[in-house]
């Protein structure tokens, strides 16, 4: 899958109406837009959008709907600031503004015949949301696809429903975690390494997409590493102050990359170095 | 007694660990169920019993007053349960230690049970026995030391 370069000129917003928005969360919501133009919107998966709520601001959010849909963009978003908490507001038939698609998309072509492990926390599910859709709309492609998602609570899952239904399915292992919860949640309680810990996995032939909070992915890279996956099959989605997309301002540079245009999807061996420098 | 020997060696806390220290270990052991519901442990009693798990899965609870049994992990086949046994806690020697946590059976649970005097003894009478049995429970508490640091740190916590 070749990554997409943005439709139009990269710093002119497109314009783009809410066809439907999904409350995942009370905090957090789904957008099902209109592609911007006729012919659809084509991305890879892990790639980005810059998005625009006229009067509020403009925010990275990664794509989170399926690359074989291009006649819809979905983007999954958290209302933690105060152009996220505007977009909140905003309602079907409403108008923003979308830049992209931009950045580097999760190795499926790479994966081929290989096991895809993806391990999720929290709304790093969507970000991976579209190469998990992928892999299952062309499962003969892979050899086992394994699912490992972590949730702060039962109260906390995002797109629970398609968790499930993926569960159901009998070529793909699922497995959820909760941080924390009470005695009347039935599933797993653990943090989302304890899942890598017990996965069976052939090491050689697994390449593992990781995208959440970033000292979570710290500790799952480490118990990957324990069970042998080597780096260079370990794939992680960086998130930084993306603004300009195509790597003018230096906004999210990353040691000597910009997250825009260099990641968000990295290889864990090239920026190894660079995980564990602080406040970088 | 082969029975128990072999079941010891295939569950992954053992494995790889020579025929002669496993048949060593059996005299500790019995085979045990527990329906869902059951308590394996509970906090405050004597820490008498350490349970390999070899299928089903179990939850720690803590109870906290006001709120009931918090759930703070759940364990399954291949885990361990029950370390208080070993006084690695540092009470008083001259006490006999005590459970921390509640585990209840979320599923039917099979285990292997092993008497934890029984294990300490050997242990102490063998101590090449003792010395691989104590880093293998030091590998598993650094484990779980690690995953309670990240589950404390809160990570999916919504924050600007």
């Amino acid at each position: 899958m070749t990554t997409p370069i943005p439709l139009f000129d990269p710093m002119v917003p497109a314009f783009a109406r809410i066809s439907r928005v999904d409350r995942e969360l009370p905090d957090v919501f789904t957008w099902h837009l209109a592609a911007p133009s006729g012919a659809g919107f084509s991305f890879a998966p892990g790639q980005f959008n810059m998005l625009y709520a006229f009067g509020a601001g403009e925010v990275p959010i990664s794509i989170s709907g399926d690359p074989n849909r291009p006649e819809e963009l979905v983007h999954t978003i958290r209302a933690v600031g105060a152009v996220t908490r505007a977009m909140q507001g905003l309602r079907k038939g409403d108008t923003i503004g979308v830049r992209g698609p931009f950045g580097s998309a999760w190795p499926l072509a790479e994966a081929r015949d290989q096991d895809l492990l993806f391990v999720a926390g929290g709304l790093g599910v969507a970000p991976l949301r579209p190469a998990i859709l992928h892999a299952l709309a062309a499962r003969s492609l892979y050899r086992r696809v394994i699912v490992l998602a972590g949730f702060r609570s039962p109260a906390d899952f995002i797109f629970r429903k398609e968790l499930e239904r993926w569960r159901s399915r009998f070529d793909v292992t699922v497995e959820v975690t909760v941080d924390r919860a009470d005695t009347s949640f039935r599933g797993t309680v653990a943090v989302v390494p304890a899942l890598i810990a017990e996965v069976e996995l052939d090491p050689a032939a697994t390449v593992a997409l990781l995208c959440g909070p970033e000292v979570m992915m710290r500790f799952a890279v480490r118990e990957l590493e324990r069970r042998g996956v080597p780096h260079e099959r370990i794939h992680v989605s960086m998130e930084r102050s993306m603004k300009c997309g195509v790597g003018f301002c230096g906004h999210c540079q990353y040691g000597p990359t910009f997250v825009c245009k260099d990641g968000p999807v990295y290889r864990f061996d090239r920026i190894e170095r660079l995980f564990y420098v602080r406040e970088i | 007694m082969d029975d128990l020997a072999r079941l010891l060696a295939a569950h992954p806390f053992l494995d790889g660990l020579g025929r002669a220290h496993h048949a060593v270990l059996v005299g500790c052991t019995k085979n045990v169920r527990f329906q869902p519901g059951q308590f394996l442990l509970r906090e405050g009693e004597e820490a008498r019993t350490f349970y390999l798990l070899r299928a089903g899965r179990a939850s720690l609870e803590v109870h906290v007053p006001g709120r009931g049994a918090v759930r703070v992990e759940t364990v399954g086949a291949g885990d361990v349960l029950g370390l208080s046994w070993t006084r690695l806690d540092g009470a008083d020697p001259s006490l006999p230690p005590r459970v921390h946590l509640d585990a209840r059976a979320l599923d039917p649970v099979v285990a292997l049970a092993l008497d934890g005097a029984c294990l300490y003894r050997k242990m102490e009478a063998d101590h090449e026995l003792g010395y691989v049995l104590m880093k293998r429970l030091l590998a598993l508490t650094y484990h779980r030391l690690e995953r309670v640091r990240l589950q404390r740190l809160d990570v999916y916590k919504a924050s600007p």
